[in-house]
């Protein structure tokens, strides 16, 4: 789960990481109030989940409450790169000396907590570590043993950090690692990291995601999710407890386990379709997740057919046939279905749909015969439409 | 021959009085697995279908001479019921638990490798399935039979489909390998490799990877030093959308973004054959097995 910068600059702040004050806003009025209590200058930046904001002009720099108000006008509301801007973070002006960079990677290919630190703070860190790979001083965290005072000192001295800055970034690191374990972090980045005319290192930017398998762990982190931010058949399919990712397309898919789903995707569009979702019903899917899935699926108005492609294992065939045919009876679905059941229970499954006599459901023996059908379905129907 | 679960896996399953633990392990003893015990904290003494309930791991060790766990407990407990299951003297575990909190998971693994001689294989995975000899975990067994290939993959799902498939074909299997999809995997394609290479009953191994991470990467270039046995994969995710949750620097870790075109072509460039979809994965296998 991606926290938005004022989220993150929150749970900094809980952590003991020096970060400038401020407050979120989501209406002018409120951002002029924030703004007016937290005194001019101030900075007025979008809050969304992409990066790119100053270029796409969602972060100003207003002297006063007039530029504010002005600022705060044109930033609510406004599109970045296709994130719509819900909310403002009103925070106040930083003097800025020097201009670093830091994070904490949840480095897979390791398997350890990597930490990078480099004085080439405010730019396109991508670009750091391709022309100036010395320049980004990186360290491997043994997870038993966690962050020690003399791993910030290494990293600092070959981060080339001058001397009297050694300790306070070092501190600053070691918070930092706190952080990402205590909330169970995938990555933290500070970008920049700043050191003001009075030599004092504070995270200027914020940028966290939390591994959403923890959050049951951690209540107050799993409140901060923002349902507005989200397309509402991700938000629907989230509340359901499905993994549910919108695509362009319009064939609806369903099918059991992630790999297998992305393999559904690829093989729908080597027929010449376009999947309108990514949806994985999940181990041992009942018949009620399935209802549920189907919901989901034609709420997307763009969906012209529907694929569901099960290889049982965990999950049973006579559940999800089960389902769909609930499913029916609840949503009475208008487009038509193609059904490829194999695995645990199957003959139970075929059997269960084929009583059924469901308007509009054919099936399929193999995943390229589903795919070719579906396509052939979704192409007819568009083109009828 | 096969790798790892075989007619002399003796089972411990953590979790076997839940619904799907009693499910999936009735259904591995009627395969032919030896079920000798399940864990379940105070419920020692009960039995589940015939199968003796313990206490603890260490019991189940004891007294019914477990020598393999099946970890099938929810994922706020998985962890600590793999590591009961090291310190229980257990050396191979397989946990089929998914949603399990990455940092419990790289704890858990950096304890691990400090006792090169357990093997964790998952979790988030389907199992293992030697045909013929013992089933341990949700692998749909009936689907396939004993033979030459040698399956490795970090989906489920997927690899029934490409098991299947390969059944449909007339070949059957030396072990099914589910490695899991979760951030930090106990054992690597490379790790599961290796045990197929050095089995005698596997001509051909089939490894089905997916987008994210390096892990395919890493085996190619395993495969190209290490491995004299044909090598067919499959990788899952072409035109899955550019990683929602990668920030900056998780695209510096992983170099080629563990897109699904990198890992194919970096198998690719190291001779191993790619197929596009999972028939013309079995396609493949049949070619080089037929030849």
């Amino acid at each position: 789960m991606d926290l938005l910068e004022y989220q993150g600059k929150q749970l900094f702040a809980r952590h003991g990481i020096p970060v400038p004050s401020g407050k979120p806003a989501s209406t002018v009025a409120d951002a002029v109030a924030a703004a007016d209590e937290i005194g001019y200058p101030c900075v007025v930046k979008a809050q969304v989940l992409i990066g790119g904001r100053g270029k796409a002009g969602g972060v100003k720099l207003a002297k006063d409450r007039a530029e504010a108000e002005q600022y705060a006008a044109d930033i609510l509301g406004m599109d970045i790169k296709g994130f719509t801007v819900h909310e403002v973070w009103i925070e106040g002006a930083s003097d800025i000396a020097e201009e670093y960079y830091a994070s904490i990677v949840f480095d897979r290919a390791a398997k350890a907590p990597l930490v990078m630190l480099s004085t080439q703070g405010g730019m396109d860190i991508e670009e750091v570590a391709e022309k100036t790979p010395e320049a980004l001083a990186r360290l491997h965290v043994d997870p038993l043993l966690g962050f020690q005072d003399f791993h910030g000192r290494k990293l600092a001295f070959a981060a080339g950090i001058p001397a009297d800055l050694i300790r306070p970034v070092g501190a600053m690191l070691s918070k930092l690692y706190a952080t990402f374990i205590a909330e169970e972090a995938m990555l933290i980045e500070v970008n920049p990291l700043i050191v003001t005319p009075e030599r004092e290192v504070r995270a200027l930017d914020a940028k966290v995601t939390l591994d959403g398998n923890a959050l049951y762990r951690h209540p107050d982190n799993a409140a901060l999710r923002d349902p507005s931010a989200e397309d509402p058949q991700e938000q629907m399919a989230h509340e359901r407890g499905l993994t549910y990712v919108k695509l362009d397309g319009d064939i609806g898919i369903l099918g059991n386990g992630a790999g297998l789903v992305m393999s559904t995707l690829d093989v729908v569009a080597g027929a010449g379709g376009a999947p309108a979702n990514f949806l994985d019903a999940g181990g041992g899917s009942r018949a009620d997740a399935i209802v549920s899935a189907v919901e989901v699926i034609l709420s997307n108005p763009k969906v012209r057919a529907v694929l569901f492609n099960i290889f049982g294992g965990i999950t049973r065939c006579d559940e999800v046939a089960k389902g769909l045919i609930e499913a029916f009876d609840v949503v009475k679905p208008t487009v038509p279905f193609v059904v490829r059941l194999d695995g645990t229970n199957d003959v139970e499954g075929r059997q269960l749909l084929a009583d059924a006599h469901l308007p509009n459901v054919a099936t399929a023996a193999t995943m390229d015969e589903a795919a070719a059908k579906v396509v052939e379905l979704a192409a007819s129907a568009g083109a009828a439409a | 021959m096969s790798v790892l679960v075989d007619n002399d896996t003796r089972l411990v399953v953590t979790g076997i009085t839940g619904r799907e633990g009693t499910f999936h392990a009735t259904n591995n003893k009627r395969y032919g697995t030896q079920v000798v015990a399940g864990v379940t904290p105070g419920k020692g003494g009960q039995d589940v279908e015939g199968i003796p309930v313990f206490d603890t791991i260490a019991a189940s060790v004891e007294e019914a001479g477990a020598n393999t766990a099946m970890i099938f407990v929810p994922p706020r407990f998985a962890a600590d019921s793999i590591l009961e299951a090291a310190d229980a003297g257990v050396r191979l575990i397989i946990a089929i638990t998914e949603g399990i909190p990455a940092h419990d998971e790289l704890r858990v693994y950096t304890q691990l490798k400090r006792s090169p001689d357990v093997r964790l294989v998952g979790p988030n995975c389907p199992g293992i399935l030697s045909p013929g000899k013992a089933s341990v975990g949700i692998i749909p067994a009936s689907f396939f039979k004993q033979g030459n290939v040698g399956v490795v993959s970090r989906s489920g799902t997927l690899t029934y489909q490409i098991g299947n498939e390969l059944a449909q074909r007339g070949f059957g299997n030396s072990s099914i390998v589910g490695i899991g999809g979760d951030p930090v995997p106990g054992s690597s394609f490379i790790d599961i490799i290796a045990l197929f290479e050095a089995d005698p009953e596997t001509e051909l191994i089939v490894m089905s990877g997916e987008i994210g991470g390096s892990a395919e990467e890493e085996a190619a270039e395993y495969i190209a030093a290490n491995v004299s046995k044909p090598v067919v994969a499959y990788i899952a995710g072409f035109t899955a959308p550019p990683g929602k949750t990668m920030g900056h620097a998780g695209a510096i870790v992983s170099g080629t973004a563990g897109t699904a075109k990198a890992k194919a072509e970096a198998l690719e460039a190291k001779g191993v054959r790619v197929g596009r979809t999972p028939t013309e994965t079995a396609e493949l296998a049949m070619q080089i097995l037929s030849a």
